[in-house]
C-alpha cells in the first residue's frame, strides 16, 4: 500500500512488520518520532513486543545486548550524541555477535551543540564491527529496516541503517508498505543459534585470555584474538550474504536492486560524484544538468558502508578520469573517512587510477544548495579537477 | 534545478497546522496522479506561534532534491500578519500566486507580477464549525480555488481521512466555504 | 554459515570453579570452619549460607556443615570477614606443610 509519510514513520513501520519482541530507546531529535510511533504500536496493541524505557542510550543498547542474548529480535534507535553514548555497548553488541538492528536519524555531533543533520555520529562508529546501510529515500529506510534483520541474523553481526535527520525523517513522501505476510514469509521468526537458559546458566564475554584453553568441562575455548578475527571474517562474509538477502527480497517483493551500490548515469562517465544519503539523489539533477552541458558526470550512491565492498565500488567507477567525493563527515586531521575508503579501493583494484577530490560540506545542517553542488562538481569535471586543497568546503561563510 | 517541479511554499506559526495542510494537499495530490510529492519542513528551534514554513514539491516523476524550495511557483499564508515579519514572496516566480487568509479586501495586497488570492479563512472556518485558530483545513479549500491544481471532491476527501476522529465533516466545510468565497486579484 | 559452530565466535563458559585452572596452589592463607560455631553446623540443619553466596570462585559447598573446595580456593579471606559467627579462621598455610 503506497502512503505519504515520514522517514521515521517508515522506519517504524518497517520495525513492526519485522516484528521486533523488544524495543528499548531513548528519545533524542530527530529521531525521537519513530521511537515514539514504536511506543504507540505497542500501546494499541497493533505490535506484540516489550517496549522498555530507560534513562539512557547506554541502557537502551544494554537492554537490546541482553534481550538478544536470551534470544529475542531486538531493535533500538537514536542519533547524534545518543549514538555517542552507546559507544561502548556498540562495540560490545559486535563481540558478542547479537543481532540487533538500530535506526540512526543521522545529525551532527556537540560541541558545538547542534541538531541537525550530517553524518559525523554513525562514521564515527565505523569501526565497530556492526553493518552500516545507507538509506537514500523512505522506501529504501522501510525496506532496509526488514533486510536489516534478515542479515544481521544471517551473519550474526548487529547491522546499524542510517537515514539523513530531518532531510528524511521528518519529511513526507510516498512508499510503498509490504504486506505483512510478504515480510513474514521473507523474514521468519528468529531462531537464535544459542540463548541465555536459567536451567543451563552460562558466563557471556567475562574476560577472555590472550590464549585460547580448556574450560571447566575440558572443551578448548578460543582465544581473544581468534573471536576477534572470526568477526572480521563474518563481517566479509556479509558481502555476499546481502547479496542473497537482497535476491530472496526481490523474488518476495519484486523490488529492489544492487544492494551496494546505486549508480547513476555512470556506465560511460568521465567524472563520477560519490556520496551517501539523500545527498546522492540531489546530486541526481546535478548530473542531468551538467549532461546538458555535454559534460559527462555520473553519481554513485554507496549503500553499504561496513563492510566497504572495494571490488564493487571501484569496478563501479572503472573508466573514469575523475572521482569526485562529497561528504557530511569528517575525519579531523586528515580527509573525509568515504574518501580515503575509496582511494584505498582504488589502489588496489583499479588498472588506471582516476584523479579523487573531496568535498565537506552540510556539517551540522548548514544548508545544500543544488547550485552550490552544481559548481563544485562543474569545478571538479575537469583533469585538473583535484587542483588545491585536499579536502575542500562548501557553503562556508566567514563573515 | 528541475523547471517541470511545482514548488509550494506554506507559512504559518508553529502549531496552526501548516504541515497538516501541505500533507493533505500533498495526499490529494498523489491521489490525483503525481508520483512525485514531497514535503520538506524547515526544522529549528520553533514554538508554538513562532512563523514557521514548509515546502511542498509536486511533480509528475519521483523527485530527488530534497532541498527546500528557493524559488516557489506558489506561496501560501495562514496568517496576514506573517506579511509583516518574513519577506514571504522571496524568491517567488515571477507569474506567481499567492493565496493568503486575511479579513481584508484582495485589493489591499499587490506582489508585482503575482496573481493573488485571498479568503477570510478565520471566519470562515468557525462558521463550518470548527473552533477559532484552525484554519489548515479553510486555507486548502483556498488553495485549491487559486491553484487549480486539484479537484475539490478529491481535496474533500482527503480532509475527512487525515481528520478521522477529530471534526472531518468540519473540516470538510470549512474547505468548501473558503474554496466557494475565495476572491482573485493582483497583478 | 557464520551460525555454524556459533559457540565457538562468542566468549561463553560454565560458571563455576576452575575457570582459571586450579588455582588452589595459589592460597597463603587457609580458610578452616569450626563445624561447632558455624550456623549449618551447629544446627544441624542447611541454614545461613552467607560463605556460599559470597565465595567469589564459588568453592563453597551448601551441605552440612559446608565445605571449601582447596583444590580450587584461593584463600582470598570474603568468607571469613562475611561469616556471621566468625565460624571461620584463616590459618597460615605454612601450617599444614607436614615435616
Amino acid at each position: 500500500m503506497q502512503i505519504i509519510e515520514t522517514g521515521n514513520t517508515a522506519a517504524a513501520l518497517g520495525v513492526k512488520l519485522a516484528r521486533a519482541q523488544v524495543i528499548a530507546a531513548y528519545p533524542i531529535t530527530p529521531q525521537t518520532p519513530l521511537t515514539e510511533k514504536l511506543s504507540e504500536f505497542i500501546e494499541s496493541g497493533e505490535m506484540q513486543a516489550e517496549y522498555i524505557p530507560v534513562e539512557s542510550e547506554h541502557s537502551a543498547l544494554a537492554i537490546c545486548i541482553a534481550a538478544a542474548s536470551a534470544g529475542a529480535r531486538s531493535f533500538t534507535a537514536t542519533s547524534s550524541n545518543g549514538l555517542l553514548y552507546m559507544h561502548e555497548q556498540i562495540q560490545w553488541a559486535a563481540g558478542a555477535r547479537l543481532p540487533l538492528v538500530m535506526c540512526v536519524a543521522n545529525r551532527g555531533v556537540g560541541a558545538p551543540w547542534t541538531i541537525w543533520n550530517d553524518h559525523q555520529d554513525s562514521i564515527s562508529q565505523r569501526d565497530t564491527g556492526w553493518i552500516q546501510i545507507y538509506a537514500n529515500d523512505h522506501q529504501q529506510i522501510i525496506d532496509s529496516v526488514i533486510k536489516a534483520f534478515c542479515l544481521a541474523e544471517e551473519v550474526m553481526v548487529p547491522v546499524m541503517v542510517c537515514y539523513d535527520g530531518y532531510i528524511l525523517s521528518h519529511t513526507h513522501m510516498p512508499f510503498d508498505v509490504p504486506e505483512s505476510e510478504k515480510v513474514d514469509a521473507f523474514l521468519p521468526p528468529y531462531r537464535p543459534p544459542y540463548a541465555l537458559d536459567p536451567a543451563d546458566p552460562a558466563n557471556l564475554n567475562t574476560v577472555t585470555m590472550p590464549d585460547g584453553r580448556a574450560d571447566v568441562r575440558g572443551d578448548i575455548s578460543l582465544g581473544y584474538m581468534e573471536i576477534r578475527h572470526l568477526l572480521q571474517r563474518d563481517m566479509m562474509e556479509a558481502v555476499p550474504a546481502l547479496n542473497r538477502v537482497e535476491e530472496r527480497f526481490q523474488s518476495v517483493f519484486g523490488r529492489g536492486d544492487n544492494p551496494y551500490v546505486e549508480p547513476y548515469r555512470c556506465n560511460d562517465a568521465d567524472y563520477i560524484a560519490v556520496s551517501l544519503g539523500s545527498l546522492s539523489y540531489q546530486l541526481h539533477d546535478v548530473v542531468d544538468a551538467l549532461r546538458d552541458e555535454g559534460i559527462r558526470a555520473g553519481v554513485l550512491s554507496v549503500h553499504l558502508y561496513r563492510p566497504f565492498p572495494d571490488r564493487i565500488i571501484a569496478e563501479a567507477l572503472k573508466g573514469c578520469s575523475g572521482v569526485v567525493v562529497f561528504e557530511k563527515a569528517l575525519s579531523y586531521g586528515y580527509q573525509g573517512p568515504l574518501c580515503s575508503d575509496l582511494k584505498s579501493a582504488l589502489y588496489r583494484h583499479a588498472e588506471s587510477r582516476p584523479f579523487v577530490a573531496n568535498y565537506i560540506l552540510g556539517l551540522g545542517g548548514r544548508e545544500i544548495t543544488t547550485q552550490d553542488l552544481y559548481e563544485a562538481l562543474k569545478a571538479s569535471c575537469s583533469p585538473e579537477g583535484s587542483a588545491g586543497e585536499e579536502t575542500r568546503w562548501i557553503g562556508l561563510r566567514f563573515l | 534545478m528541475k523547471s517541470d517541479n511545482i514548488e509550494i511554499r506554506w507559512h504559518g506559526r508553529g502549531g496552526q497546522g501548516a504541515i497538516t495542510a501541505a500533507k493533505i494537499v500533498a495526499k490529494a495530490m498523489f491521489t490525483s496522479g503525481y508520483t512525485g510529492v514531497v514535503m520538506v519542513p524547515t526544522f529549528g528551534t520553533e514554538r508554538r506561534g513562532a512563523p514557521v514554513f514548509t515546502s511542498l514539491k509536486v511533480s509528475r516523476e519521483k523527485i530527488y532534491d530534497l532541498s527546500p524550495s528557493k524559488e516557489p511557483d506558489i506561496v501560501v499564508v495562514l496568517d496576514h500578519l506573517l506579511l509583516e515579519e518574513e519577506d514571504i514572496t522571496q524568491g517567488l516566480k515571477h507569474d506567481g500566486l499567492v493565496v493568503i487568509n486575511s479579513p481584508l479586501a484582495v485589493r489591499s495586497y499587490r506582489f508585482n507580477g503575482s496573481r493573488v488570492a485571498v479568503a477570510d479563512v478565520t471566519d470562515l472556518s468557525v462558521k463550518a464549525g470548527l473552533p477559532q485558530g484552525m484554519v489548515n483545513s479553510g486555507i486548502i479549500g483556498s488553495f485549491a480555488r487559486a491553484a487549480g491544481l486539484v479537484e475539490l471532491d478529491v481535496l474533500l476527501k482527503t480532509i475527512e481521512d487525515e481528520f478521522i476522529g477529530r471534526k472531518p465533516g468540519e473540516n470538510s466545510r470549512a474547505a468548501q466555504l473558503c474554496y466557494e468565497n475565495t476572491i482573485m486579484g493582483g497583478l | 554459515m557464520p551460525t555454524r559452530d556459533y559457540r565457538k565466535k562468542i566468549s561463553l563458559s560454565e560458571s563455576g570453579p576452575g575457570d582459571a585452572g586450579k588455582t588452589g596452589s595459589w592460597r597463603i592463607v587457609r580458610p578452616v570452619i569450626d563445624a561447632d560455631v558455624c550456623i549449618p553446623g551447629r544446627r544441624n540443619a542447611p541454614a545461613c549460607y552467607i560463605c556460599w553466596l559470597y565465595c567469589p570462585d564459588g568453592v563453597i559447598s551448601r551441605s552440612v556443615p559446608p565445605r571449601i573446595d582447596y583444590q580450587y580456593c584461593k584463600g582470598c579471606g570474603i568468607c571469613a570477614e562475611e561469616c556471621p559467627t566468625k565460624a571461620i579462621t584463616m590459618v597460615e598455610e605454612s601450617s599444614f606443610i607436614k615435616e
